[in-house]
């Protein structure tokens, strides 16, 4: 498959209620760099094997939650492409100048059925603290806390769940890999999108209110890195959610974990790799507890109703 | 305070919990194995453990608005999370409006 189109998630805002604390947080226990801090407040980070400037950026605000995730698209054709089929589609398509985020091209904006907001951009510079590329070591300076890899994808959750999978798939040249349904209406519960090789890029979940985060994830390298982020919860007194433990859906292992804010983290490590060609992998219901947690097989109810 | 810290209690319950100096009412109740809250992220952003202090003094950490706004925050309104006990206190449950909360899961009565 050649990747084009829609490449991957680039970058996620989130709303934070204590800067400093955050910034602890992601950079010194998550592991990330701070790129940059803004006149606006904004902090910008990036894990250290992205190339780009930067994959997260935190947002003081008197609220948790996510302000967008966005996603790097392959080329202005595609972008305009995606603008006019949205547009089409009856979004309203919001464009973004240049420079909004530094070192980030212009950027198109709508709102999802789910009532969340992404955005598309080209265009970012390139970090000058990314992946070496002559002769390369695997990172050019020693990392930190729980050492994520990248920012990797979102879990999010809202009521219309069938009108943004359709803009996912329809418009945005999505695949979905994984769906969670009811045993007896087939409605579709839980959703897993993705738009490269990983097992997801974006999922969703059918909730009552509209617009709400369940976790930011970042990729570490292995079990043992889930173990060792496990002990830094502790020694810092992280709060935990659940973990670590491994999904039936995407096969990822895992551990879950809160900000300082109360926005739900994760990293996973593992799960298998997706074609488009693929069969879709069905769960239903009656077997949440396995599809979400595979070793307890029961899902707890804070991990189904906690959410910013 | 005495040095078996300040005495916390649900109005309708009669169990005590202890709650330590500097320590969130939320973080001493599961200490405690008291089941009658729901515990989320624990750091004032969910707002699953919201409450409401009948009586006894407290301070709050940031938490977010959207769950506990100013006018609730004079009424008393809190978040367990980061609620942090001054005196000897009492408290109530309360139910988030338009939340899904499996309430037999939790073992929780969340009648005000
Ligand atoms: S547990 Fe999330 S706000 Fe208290
Ligand atoms: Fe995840």
């Amino acid at each position: 498959m050649a990747l084009s189109g829609v490449l991957r998630p680039g970058f996620v805002q989130i709303r934070v209620l204590d800067m400093a604390e955050s910034i602890i947080h992601y950079r010194d226990r998550i592991g990330l760099d701070v790129v940059s801090t803004e006149d606006d407040g904004r902090v910008y980070l990036k894990a250290y094997d992205e190339f780009d400037r930067h994959s997260i950026v935190l947002r003081e605000c008197d609220e948790a939650g996510l302000d967008m995730m966005a996603f790097k698209v392959s080329s202005e054709a595609f972008l305009d492409e995606y603008e006019e089929k949205l547009r089409a589609d009856g979004f309203e398509v919001t464009p973004i100048a240049a420079g909004e985020q530094p070192g980030v091209g212009r950027r198109i904006s709508f709102v999802a059925p789910t009532g969340h907001r992404f955005d598309l951009y080209v265009e970012m510079e390139l970090s000058d603290n990314g992946p070496m590329t002559n002769n390369p070591d695997i990172c050019q300076q020693d990392q930190r806390g729980m050492k994520a890899i990248r920012f990797d994808h979102c879990l999010l959750y809202g009521t219309d769940l069938d009108g943004t999978k359709k803009v996912f798939e329809e418009i945005l040249g999505f695949s979905t890999a994984e769906v969670v349904v009811d045993d007896d209406t087939g409605m579709i519960i839980a959703l897993f999108l993705t738009c490269s090789n990983k097992a997801h890029d974006l999922a969703i979940v059918r909730h009552e209110e509209d617009d709400k985060l369940h976790h930011v994830s970042f990729l570490v390298e292995d079990w043992n890195a889930i173990g060792e982020a496990a002990d830094i919860m502790t020694r810092y007194d992280i709060s935990r959610d659940i973990g670590p433990t491994r999904h039936g859906i995407t096969r990822g292992q895992t551990i879950y974990f809160f900000d300082p804010s109360g926005n739900r983290n994760e990293v996973f490590a593992g799960g298998y790799h997706f074609y488009p060609d693929n069969p879709l992998r069905v769960w239903k219901a009656s077997s949440v507890g396995k599809a979400i947690f595979y070793y307890e097989r029961e899902l707890n109810d804070r991990f189904m109703t906690v959410v910013t | 305070m005495n040095n078996k810290g300040f005495q916390v209690r649900v109005e309708g319950s009669d169990k005590v919990i202890t709650c330590r100096e500097n320590e969130p009412l939320l973080i001493a109740m599961e200490r405690q194995g008291y089941a009658r809250i729901p515990v989320g992220c624990r750091k004032g952003g969910c707002g699953v453990c919201k409450i409401r202090v009948t009586t006894g003094e407290f301070e709050v950490g940031k938490m977010s608005v959207k769950h506990v706004s100013e006018k609730e925050r004079n009424e008393n309104f809190s978040l367990a999370c980061k609620t942090f006990p001054k005196s000897d206190l009492k408290f109530s449950l309360i139910k988030l409006k338009g939340k899904a909360i499996n309430i037999g899961a939790l073992g929780i009565d969340r009648k005000n």
